[in-house]
C-alpha cells in the first residue's frame, strides 16, 4: 500500500514536483509537518530518535572516560600516533561538504533540483561539522588547552605556529562552520515568518517571530533577501573547495609515505562531495518516505544526485589510480613499499580492497538507469559509499603509519572499544540532531517551492 | 491579527548586534585582566610569614648586605634561604626574647626548619638561574623591586613570561653595572640604553629566546 | 663490495611449518586486548594510581608553596647545586668504582669513577639503577620477628643471647652463609668470629659467582688463581663461552674500553685492528661483537677447546690456531664461567702455550676473602641444617630459598634451624622463612668496603642516613664481637687504621673517601706453575639446559627494579619476561612456536614458561634466565617470568643435558620494543669489512647518496656561537644497553609496565636497534643506538601548531613539555620515530619515596605531552652557564650527555661542531660517517660512524 502512494506521487524523473500543487498545498504540506500534533509523528521518527539518543549516551560515557584517563584509553601508539579521532574528523568533514554544494553552486548553476533538498542537507552540512569539530579537540592529549590553537593575546607572548596545516585546519573549519550556519539561516527566514504567521499557538508564533527577524516580504525585503543569498552563495562557494583542500594539507604537507601527495587536495575534495550525496541520500530516502513527500523529493532528484555520486566517484578512483602510479612511478623504494603494504602486504590490506569495492566497483551500478530509478538500490549503494569513503580515512591514516621509514619503529593499531564508541557515539548525535531538525523546522524550503510551482504550472499556482 | 512584538523590538533587535559584540570582547578583556591581577598573580600581596621578617630593617636599617643571607646567589641556581643559625649569629645577641622571634629560637633548639611561604614562586617547569643574571648585571630590584622598603615581603612583578621575554629580549633596557647590581637604591641613568649597549658588548650578554633556556 | 643482506628475523627466510604462527602475526608478542582488566590492573601495579584526573585544571594560579632552609647548613653545601662522592657498587661481591651525584642530599644519579680501574667512568646498566633501587618502596623498612613488627634493639638482644650460647659452646650450632664476600673488612670481622668461636662455620652462596674460574684454576695450577686480562694488548680474542663484555663478567666495563678502544683505534688511524672468535651457545653481546662466532652447544665448547690443545680436528680450529701463532703472546684464550673447570684449565694452558701469560693475561691471589668451592660449602650446609647439628643460622644478604640449587633443596633443611636470622634489602623468599628479618642498608647508606676485580681496594661511603633504618653487615656482626653500638664507619676506618702503615692515617683516609679506593691495593702479578689438564668428564647427549643469569635483571637481586625490567634484552628487545630461548631448528623439531607453553623438565623438576626462537641458539639446546619467577620480590617483579632457579642443580651449575620439553598451551604473549621482524631492504646499519674500507674508503656514505645543503626552501639556520652534534661509533658499541638506563635516570624518563610496552608505548629515548644479517640460524648481530637525530631541518618542528617543538640557536631540537597540547602530529612526521608520548599519566606522581631519585634539573612530565631526547639540555646550560661566568667558552668536553657518560665503549661523543679540533667533529670528518635516511634532507646533527669488521680471510670464504 505504501508503494502504491509511492507510484500516485511520485511524479517521475523528469519533474522536480508533483502534479496538482498550488502555493497554498506546497506550504501546507511542508509546514503541516512541523505542526502535525506531536503523537501523530511517524512511529519511525520515535525509533529512530531513541535509538540515536542510546548513541549519544555512549558517546557521553566514552568522551567522559577518555577525559579522566588520557588517549591511551584509544590504540593510538607510536608509530600510529593518529587513528580513529583523525578518521572520523575528515569522515565527517567530508559529509558536510554536500550541503554548501548544493546550496551554493547549484543555486549559482541554477539547478532548480537543488531546490526541495538544500534545505536539509545545509542542516546535515551543521550538524556533519559540528561532529567533525569535536574530534580535534577530544584527540589532543591536552584536550583542556586546546585553546592555544588560536591566536589570542596572551601572557606568555607566544603565538600558534602558522606553518602547522593544523592551525590552518582551525581557521578553514570554523570559518565552513559560520558560513554554513548563516546561509541555512538565512535560508529559513521567509519560511520562519511562514511559519509564524501559520503557527496556531502563541508561543509558537512569538518563537517563529523571533527567528524569523521581522520578516514582512514586502518588496523589499525580497528584493534585498535575494541579493544577499546570492553573496553568500558566492561567498561559499570557494569554501567548498578550500576546507576539505586544507584538511588534506593535513597529509599531504608531511613528508610520511601515503600522505606526502600533491594530488591529495583534488582528490579529498571530491571524495567529500562524493560522501556528502551519499549521506544526502541516504537522509532523504527514509524522510520523503515517512513524511510522503515523494512528491516533492521526486526520482528527478534522486537520479540527478546518483550521477553527481558517479561522476565524483570516477575523480575518487582516478585519484586512487594515480596514487598507486606514481608509488611505482616515482621509483622511490619507501613509495612503492607503502602502496605494497597498503594494498597487498599490510596487515590492513583488507580494508584497502573493501575500499576499492564500495567506492568504485559498486557505485558503477549507477551507470544503469534503472539502478538509478530503484529507491532501495540507490539507497543502498549510498550506504555502501559511505562505508566506504570511511574506509578509504582509514587506509589512508593507519596503513601510511604502521610501517614508515625505520622498520626498528613500525607499529600496529589495534582500535579499542573506545574508539568504535567514540565514533558511534557522534553517529547518534548527527542523528539526533537531524531528527529534531526534521520534525521542528521545515525541512524543505517553503517558500523556494512555491517558485517552483510558479515555473512548473503557473496557470493554477495561485489555485482556482 | 495583533501584533506578536511590541515595534520597541526593532531597535532592541538592531541593539543586541552591538551588545553581542561588545560582550564577547568584554569577556576576553575581562580574563586577560583577572589573569594578571593580583589575585592570580600575587603581586604586592604581602605573604604571611611564620616570622614577620621585614627587608626594610634589616636592609635599610641594618644595612645587611642582600648576600649575608642569599648566600649562594652569586654561585648557584638557587639564591639559598638562610639557615636559622645565621638568624641566631645575631639574635642569639639581641631581641633575644623577643616572642616575635620565638619560632626562629623554636627552630634553633628543636633543629625543626622555619617554614616560610614563598613569594617568587617559578611554575615548577621554569628553570630560573639566579647567579648567571646577577653576573651579566641584572639588579636584585630588577626583577624583586625595593625590597629594602618592604617591611613584610611581596612580589613587585608577575613573573609571567613575556615579563621575562621582554628583557631577554632587549637587556640593555635593564642591565646595570655589575658593582651596582647589589645596590637597592641604583637609579638607572638618563642613557640606559646607551650605557646598556655598552654593558651588553662589555659582559657578552646574549639575549637568549630560546625555550630550553627555561624549560627543560 | 658485496652488500651484507639484513633481515630482521626469520620468516621471509624460514618457510617452516613452525614459523607460520611466528609470521601470521608479525608481533608475536602482541595479541589485541580490548582493554582486558587483567591487563589494566597490572598496569596499574605498575604505575600506581594514575587514574587521577591527570593536572585537569587550565587554572594557573599557583598553589601556596613553602620553602625550607637548613636550620645548620653543611659547610662545604651550596644550594642548588649538586655534590658528588666517590662510592662502590657491588655486583656478586665485586666493587665497582662510582661517583653518585647528590642534589640536597639525595642520590639521584650514578656515574663511573674515572680514577677506579673496574670503571674508567663507565656504568653498567646495573649501576645506574641501583638509584631506584635505593628509593624502592617495596625495600624492607623494619626489623620482623616472625614476621610481626619488632626492634632493633630486641635482635640485638636476641643475638646476644646466641652470642652467649655460642660463647659456652665455642660455636657449635652457629652458622654464618654470606655471598661472595671481598671486603676486606668484613673479612676480617668474620675472621675474628670464626677465632672466638671455633666450631662456628662460615658458608658462602654466590648464586652466578665465579665458582668455575677458580675450580678450574685449582684444577689447571692446584690452587685458586685470579685471572685478569689485558685486552688493550690483545690482538686476537679468542671466547670460549665467555660473555666478557656483559656486565655479569667481572670486570667488564675495563674490558670493554679496552676492547673497544683498539677497534677505535684501527678505525681511526689504521692500526690493526683486533678479531675476536667467540664460541657459545646463547646469543651474547660478545658474540655479536665477534668477527667469528661458532655456535655450538654450551657441552661441545669442551671438546671444541680440546681440538685447539690436541691439534685442530676442523677448518675452523685450523684458521684460529694459526692465527694463535701468529699472535703469540698478543692473543688471549678466555674460557666463561658458564663452562665447566676443565675448559678453564684448557684456557690457562693455551695462554701458556701461546706466551701470553704476563702480557695480555696476568694471574694474582683471588680477590675473594675466601675463595671456597661455594656449592660444597652450600651442600655442607644443607646437610648439617637436616641433620640438626645447625642451632642458629645467620644469613647476610643473599636469598638461598630463591636461588639455592634445587636438588639441596635447601627450604626444607632450613626448616630445621632453631634461629634463623636474615639480613637483607628487601623482605625476600628467605626473609619470609626466618625468625628474624633485619633491613639491610643500601649501598648508598653503607660504610664498608670491597676489591675491585683485579683486586683493588675500594671504598664504600654512604651519601644519604638509611631510610629505613637499615643496618650493614658490620654492624650486625657487631653484635656477635660484643660491639653492638660500634658503627659500620669506626669499624671499617679502624681496620684501615691498622692496615696503613705511618702517621698520616687522616690525610691517607681523607684522598682514600675522595677517589673512593685506596690507590696501589690491586694484586700484584704472580706467576703460576704450568698448566695442566685433569680427566675429560662424560660427554653429555641430547637436548641440554643452559642457565644465565638475565642480561638486565640478572640472578635476582634487581628484580624489583623497574628500570631493568623495563629495559630490553639486547638479543631480542624482550622486556618484563624471562624465556626459553630455543634455535629455530629445534623449535621446528619439537613442533614449537614463540609464545607457546611448554612444561620443561629434567631430573625429575619440572617447570613452565614461554618459548622464544632465537636467531643463532644452538641447536638442541635451550637457555633459560635467572631472575624471574619471584614471589616476594614486590610489587614490580611479583608473578613476572618463570623461576629458572627450579630447574638448576648442584652437579650442573650452567649446564646440563636430558631435557624434556612438553607443549601445554600457546598464545602467551611477550613484550618486545622492536615489533617488526622482518628487514626490507633498507640500510640503516652500515659496515664493511677492514679490507674494504681501505679500497672503498667512502662506502658508508657513496657519492649517488649525498644530499646537499641547499636543497631547501626554508633559509638555513646559522649558527654563531655553539652546533651541538652527536657521534656514534658502530665499530664500538657492544649494545650493552648502559645509554638507555643512564638517560632513563637522568632525564626522570616513566615506566610504563608490560602491556604498554606491548603496545608499542615505551619511553625510552634512546633505543637500541638490533639487526640481523646472513643465514637464518647463525646471523650476525648489529646494534645501533638512536636519540633524537636533532635534525637541521626537523620534520616535527614544521607540523607542531603550537610551536612547542622549535629549533634553538645552537641546533637543538627543543621539546617544551609545558607548551605542549598533545596533537602527536610531531610524531607522526618524524622519520626516526624517536618521539615518545604520555598516552597516560605514565610518571609516577604518587609514590613520594621515588620523589627523592628524580633530578631536580628536568621537568618530570605530565599526561597527555611529547618528550623525547633533548642532548641533555640541563648539562648544556649548566655547563654553558659556568663557562659564561668564567667568560670562556665552553671546553671541548666540559658537555657530556648521560648516554656518552655511561657508555663503557667510548662510542657516543658529544660537542660544538663550529670547533674543527672538538672530538666530536674530529669524528665526524671520519669517511665512515653516515646519517640515517639522509635523502629525507633533513641533515640530522647525530651521525654514525659505520662499522668495521676485521673477519680472518681463510674463514671468510667459506
Amino acid at each position: 500500500m505504501e508503494e502504491e502512494r509511492v507510484a500516485t506521487l511520485d511524479p517521475g524523473p523528469d519533474k522536480v514536483i508533483g502534479p496538482g500543487h498550488d502555493f497554498k498545498s506546497v506550504t501546507e504540506k511542508i509546514g503541516g509537518v512541523v505542526f502535525m500534533p506531536f503523537v501523530r509523528t511517524p512511529r519511525q521518527l520515535f525509533i529512530g530518535f531513541a535509538v540515536a539518543f542510546v548513541l549519544v549516551n555512549l558517546f557521553l560515557v566514552a568522551v567522559t572516560w577518555l577525559f579522566a584517563r588520557g588517549v591511551g584509553v584509544w590504540g593510538i601508539v607510536i608509530p600510529v600516533a593518529w587513528g580513529f579521532a583523525i578518521v572520523n574528523f575528515v569522515w565527517w568533514i567530508g559529509i558536510g561538504h554536500a550541503g554548501t554544494l548544493i546550496s551554493a553552486i547549484l543555486l549559482l548553476l541554477k539547478q532548480d533540483w537543488r531546490t526541495s533538498i538544500n534545505r536539509f542537507s545545509e542542516a546535515m552540512t551543521l550538524f556533519a561539522v559540528a561532529c567533525a569539530g569535536m574530534f580535534p579537540i577530544l584527540h589532543l592529549g591536552r584536550p583542556w588547552l586546546a585553546y592555544w590553537l588560536l591566536p589570542y593575546p596572551n601572557t606568555m607572548w607566544l603565538w600558534p605556529q602558522p606553518r602547522s596545516p593544523l592551525i590552518w585546519d582551525v581557521f578553514a573549519v570554523s570559518t565552513y562552520a559560520s558560513v554554513s550556519f548563516l546561509f541555512w539561516f538565512t535560508g529559513l527566514i521567509p519560511d520562519f515568518a511562514t511559519m509564524r504567521d501559520s503557527a496556531r499557538q502563541s508561543w509558537a508564533r512569538k518563537i517563529f517571530g523571533v527567528l524569523a527577524m521581522g520578516w514582512r516580504s514586502s518588496a523589499k525585503h525580497w528584493a534585498r533577501y535575494q541579493k544577499a543569498y546570492l553573496l553568500l552563495a558566492g561567498l561559499s562557494t570557494p569554501l567548498v573547495v578550500s576546507v576539505h583542500s586544507v584538511v588534506s594539507f593535513d597529509f599531504s604537507v608531511s613528508i610520511l609515505p601515503g600522505w606526502h601527495t600533491t594530488i591529495f587536495p583534488p582528490y579529498f575534495v571530491a571524495g567529500a562531495i562524493y560522501s556528502g550525496f551519499a549521506m544526502v541520500l541516504t537522509l532523504a530516502i527514509p524522510v520523503r518516505r515517512w513524511y510522503h513527500l515523494e512528491d516533492m523529493i521526486t526520482m528527478r532528484h534522486i537520479e540527478c544526485m546518483s550521477k553527481v555520486m558517479l561522476g565524483t566517484g570516477l575523480i575518487v578512483a582516478y585519484g586512487y589510480g594515480m596514487e598507486a602510479f606514481m608509488a611505482w612511478y616515482s621509483g622511490n623504494q619507501f613509495e612503492r613499499f607503502m602502496y605494497w603494504n597498503r594494498a597487498w602486504g599490510g596487515h590492513y590490506w583488507w580494508t584497502y580492497v573493501l575500499l576499492i569495492f564500495c567506492n568504485i566497483l559498486i557505485p558503477q551500478a549507477l551507470w544503469s538507469r534503472r539502478v538509478r530509478m530503484s529507491v532501495p538500490a540507490v539507497f543502498a549503494i549510498a550506504l555502501v559509499v559511505n562505508v566506504g569513503m570511511w574506509l578509504e580515512r582509514f587506509v589512508i591514516v593507519v596503513t601510511s603509519l604502521e610501517r614508515d621509514f625505520m622498520p626498528s619503529a613500525w607499529g600496529r593499531y589495534y582500535p579499542t572499544f573506545w574508539d568504535i564508541a567514540t565514533y558511534a557515539g557522534t553517529i547518534g548525535v548527527f542523528l539526533c540532531l537531524m531528527f529534531l531538525f526534521i520534525r521542528g523546522l521545515p525541512a524543505i524550503s517553503m517558500f523556494e517551492m512555491r517558485e517552483v510551482v510558479h515555473h512548473e504550472e503557473p496557470s493554477h499556482a495561485h489555485g482556482d | 491579527m495583533a501584533q506578536i512584538f511590541h515595534r520597541s523590538s526593532n531597535s532592541l533587535a538592531k541593539v543586541s548586534i552591538a551588545g553581542t559584540l561588545l560582550g564577547l570582547s568584554g569577556l576576553v578583556w575581562a580574563a586577560y585582566e583577572i589573569n594578571a591581577g593580583a589575585f592570580i598573580t600575587n603581586v604586592a600581596v604581602a605573604r604571611e610569614q611564620p616570622v614577620p621578617f621585614s627587608h626594610k630593617h634589616h636592609v635599610t636599617d641594618d644595612g645587611i648586605d642582600c648576600r649575608y643571607c642569599h648566600t649562594s646567589v652569586e654561585t648557584s641556581p638557587f639564591a639559598g634561604l638562610p639557615p636559622t643559625e645565621t638568624c641566631m649569629s645575631c639574635h642569639s645577641q639581641i631581641w633575644t626574647n623577643a616572642a616575635m622571634l620565638e619560632p626562629v629560637r623554636a627552630s634553633f633548639r628543636t633543629g625543626q626548619s622555619i617554614a616560610w611561604t614563598r613569594v617568587h614562586d617559578l611554575p615548577d617547569y621554569v628553570y630560573f638561574n639566579h647567579s648567571i643574571h646577577v653576573n651579566k648585571g641584572i639588579g636584585c630590584a630588577t626583577c624583586h623591586g625595593r625590597v629594602d622598603q618592604m617591611p613584610l615581603t611581596y612580589a613587585v612583578n608577575t613573573l609571567y613570561m613575556q615579563w621575562c621575554v621582554e628583557c631577554h629580549r632587549n637587556p640593555e633596557k635593564y642591565v646595570r653595572p655589575r658593582e651596582q647590581v647589589f645596590n637597592m637604591a641604583y637609579e638607572a641613568p638618563a642613557d640606559q640604553l646607551e650605557q646598556g649597549r655598552r654593558l651588553v658588548t662589555q659582559y657578552k650578554i646574549q639575549s637568549l629566546t630560546d625555550c630550553v633556556t627555561c624549560h627543560r | 663490495m658485496k652488500e651484507p643482506k639484513y633481515w630482521r628475523s626469520l620468516e621471509e627466510l624460514q618457510q617452516s611449518e613452525s614459523f607460520r604462527r611466528f609470521a601470521e602475526d608479525e608481533f608475536a608478542d602482541r595479541t589485541p586486548d580490548w582493554n582486558d582488566p587483567a591487563s589494566r590492573r597490572r598496569f596499574l601495579r605498575v604505575m600506581g594510581a594514575s587514574l587521577a584526573l591527570g593536572g585537569a585544571a587550565a587554572c594557573t594560579k599557583q598553589p601556596k608553596e613553602t620553602i625550607v632552609p637548613y636550620v645548620r647548613q653543611p659547610e662545604e653545601f651550596v644550594p642548588g647545586k649538586p655534590l658528588f662522592y666517590a662510592t662502590s657498587i657491588m655486583s656478586a661481591g665485586l666493587a665497582t668504582g662510582a661517583l653518585v651525584e647528590s642534589h640536597l642530599g639525595r642520590p639521584t644519579k650514578v656515574e663511573g669513577n674515572p680514577d677506579h680501574p673496574a670503571s674508567l667512568g663507565a656504568t653498567t646498566p646495573q649501576m645506574q639503577a641501583t638509584v631506584l633501587t635505593l628509593y624502592d618502596p617495596d625495600r624492607a623498612q623494619t626489623v620482623t620477628h616472625n614476621g610481626n613488627i619488632d626492634t632493633w634493639g630486641n635482635f640485638v638482644t636476641a643475638l646476644a643471647a646466641v652470642r652467649d650460647v655460642a660463647d659456652l659452646k665455642k660455636g657449635a650450632g652457629l652458622r654464618l652463609l654470606t655471598g661472595t664476600i671481598t671486603s676486606p673488612t668484613l673479612a676480617a670481622q668474620i675472621g675474628e668470629i670464626l677465632a672466638a668461636f671455633p666450631q662456628a662455620r662460615w658458608h658462602q652462596w654466590e648464586p652466578c659467582g665465579s665458582h668455575t674460574e677458580y675450580a678450574g684454576s685449582v684444577a689447571a695450577f692446584g690452587k685458586a688463581w685470579n685471572a685478569v686480562y689485558r685486552l688493550n694488548r690483545a690482538a686476537r680474542i679468542v671466547s670460549l663461552d665467555a660473555d666478557f663484555l656483559d656486565p655479569w663478567f667481572p670486570g667488564s666495563l675495563r674490558y670493554t674500553r679496552d676492547y673497544t678502544a683498539k677497534r677505535r683505534d684501527a678505525a681511526q688511524n689504521s692500526t690493526e685492528a683486533p678479531r675476536l672468535y667467540v664460541a657459545e651457545s646463547a646469543p651474547s653481546i660478545t658474540g655479536g661483537m665477534a668477527e667469528h662466532r661458532f655456535r655450538m652447544r654450551a657441552a661441545d665448547i669442551e671438546s671444541f677447546a680440546e681440538g685447539l690443545v690436541e691439534g685442530a680436528s676442523d677448518p675452523r680450529q685450523h684458521a684460529l690456531l694459526k692465527d694463535l701463532e701468529d699472535h703469540r703472546g698478543s692473543s688471549v684464550v678466555i674460557a666463561g664461567r658458564y663452562q665447566q673447570p676443565r675448559v678453564h684449565a684448557i684456557a690457562h694452558l693455551l695462554n701458556e702455550r701461546f706466551g701470553n701469560i704476563g702480557s695480555t693475561v696476568i694471574y694474582t691471589d683471588p680477590v675473594e676473602a675466601n675463595p671456597t668451592d661455594q656449592v660444597a660449602s652450600l651442600r655442607e650446609l644443607v646437610a648439617e641444617m637436616r641433620s640438626g647439628a645447625v642451632e642458629a643460622l645467620l644469613i647476610l644478604g643473599g636469598n638461598p630459598v630463591y636461588d639455592a640449587p634445587a636438588d639441596l633443596n635447601f627450604l626444607e633443611a632450613l626448616q630445621h634451624v632453631k634461629l634463623r636470622a636474615q639480613l637483607g634489602l628487601y623482605y625476600n623468599e628467605t626473609a619470609e622463612w626466618c625468625h628474624w628479618h633485619v633491613p639491610e642498608a643500601h649501598t648508598f647508606e653503607s660504610w664498608s668496603d670491597a676489591r675491585a676485580w683485579d683486586g683493588t681496594a675500594s671504598i664504600v661511603q654512604p651519601l644519604i642516613a638509611p631510610i629505613y633504618n637499615g643496618k650493614t653487615p658490620h654492624e650486625v656482626l657487631g653484635v656477635l664481637l660484643n660491639q653492638a653500638d660500634r658503627s659500620a664507619h669506626d669499624t671499617v676506618q679502624d681496620f684501615w687504621r691498622a692496615q696503613h702503615k705511618g702517621t698520616d692515617f687522616s690525610d691517607f683516609w681523607q684522598i682514600a673517601l675522595h677517589d673512593g679506593l685506596i690507590a696501589g691495593t690491586a694484586f700484584p702479578e704472580q706467576a703460576p706453575p704450568a698448566a695442566r689438564i685433569p680427566e675429560a668428564t662424560a660427554a653429555s647427549s641430547g637436548v641440554e639446559i643452559s642457565f644465565r643469569p638475565d642480561p638486565c635483571v640478572g640472578d635476582g637481586t634487581s628484580s624489583n627494579n623497574a628500570w631493568l625490567q623495563e629495559l630490553p634484552k639486547p638479543c631480542n628487545k624482550m622486556t618484563w619476561d624471562n624465556a626459553l630461548w630455543i634455535s629455530a631448528k629445534t623449535a621446528e623439531r619439537f613442533n614449537l612456536g614463540t609464545g607457546d607453553i611448554v612444561e620443561l623438565s629434567q631430573a625429575g623438576r619440572k617447570l613452565r614458561g614461554p618459548v622464544w626462537i632465537q636467531p643463532g641458539h644452538a641447536d638442541e639446546s635451550l637457555t633459560i634466565h635467572f631472575g624471574y619467577g619471584r614471589t616476594r620480590a614486590g610489587r614490580v617483579a611479583d608473578g613476572v617470568g618463570f623461576n629458572a632457579y627450579a630447574l638448576r642443580a648442584s652437579g650442573a651449575l650452567w649446564h646440563g643435558a636430558g631435557a624434556q620439553m612438553k607443549r601445554i598451551s600457546h598464545g602467551y604473549s611477550f613484550a618486545t620494543t622492536q615489533h617488526t621482524q622482518t628487514m626490507e631492504e633498507r640500510d640503516p646499519f652500515r659496515l664493511a669489512t677492514v679490507d674494504e674500507y681501505r679500497s672503498h674508503p667512502d662506502f658508508a656514505r657513496p657519492e649517488g647518496q649525498r644530499v646537499t645543503k641547499d636543497l631547501t626552501l626554508f633559509p638555513m639556520w646559522n649558527y654563531p656561537k655553539y652546533k651541538w652534534g652527536l657521534s656514534i661509533d658502530l665499530t664500538a658499541c657492544t649494545g650493552c644497553n648502559a645509554c638507555m638506563v643512564a638517560c632513563q635516570a637522568e632525564n626522570n624518563i616513566a615506566v610504563v609496565g608490560k602491556e604498554e610496552v606491548a603496545k608499542g608505548r615505551h619511553m625510552n629515548w634512546i633505543r637500541l636497534d638490533r639487526y640481523f644479517s646472513g643465514p637464518v640460524d647463525d646471523p650476525q648481530m648489529y646494534f645501533q643506538p638512536v636519540p633524537c637525530m636533532h635534525c637541521e631541518d626537523a620534520l616535527c618542528e614544521l607540523v607542531c601548531p603550537v610551536a612547542a617543538t622549535v629549533h634553538s640557536g645552537e641546533g637543538l631540537n627543543e621539546m617544551v613539555y609545558n607548551r605542549c597540547v598533545g596533537t602527536r602530529y610531531c610524531s607522526n612526521n618524524c622519520p626516526y620515530k624517536v618521539r615518545r608520548f604520555n598516552f597516560y599519566l605514565y610518571s609516577d606522581w604518587y609514590t613520594r619515596s621515588l620523589y627523592g631519585g628524580r633530578n631536580p634539573d628536568v621537568s618530570v612530565r605530565s599526561r597527555g605531552v611529547m618528550e623525547k631526547c633533548s642532548y641533555c639540555v640541563q648539562r648544556i646550560n649548566e655547563a654553558k652557564i659556568g663557562a659564561e661566568k668564567e667568560d670562556r667558552p665552553v671546553r671541548d668536553g666540559e658537555i657530556i650527555t648521560a648516554c656518552q657518560q655511561a657508555c663503557p665503549a667510548n662510542a657516543i661523543v658529544f660537542g660544538n661542531l663550529n670547533d674543527p679540533e672538538s672530538e666530536v667533529s674530529r669524528r665526524k670528518r671520519q669517511q665512515r660517517d653516515y646519517s640515517l635516511l639522509e635523502e629525507l634532507n633533513t641533515h640530522p646533527r647525530t651521525t654514525y660512524l659505520a662499522r668495521l669488521r676485521h673477519p680472518n680471510p681463510d674463514l671468510e670464504k667459506g
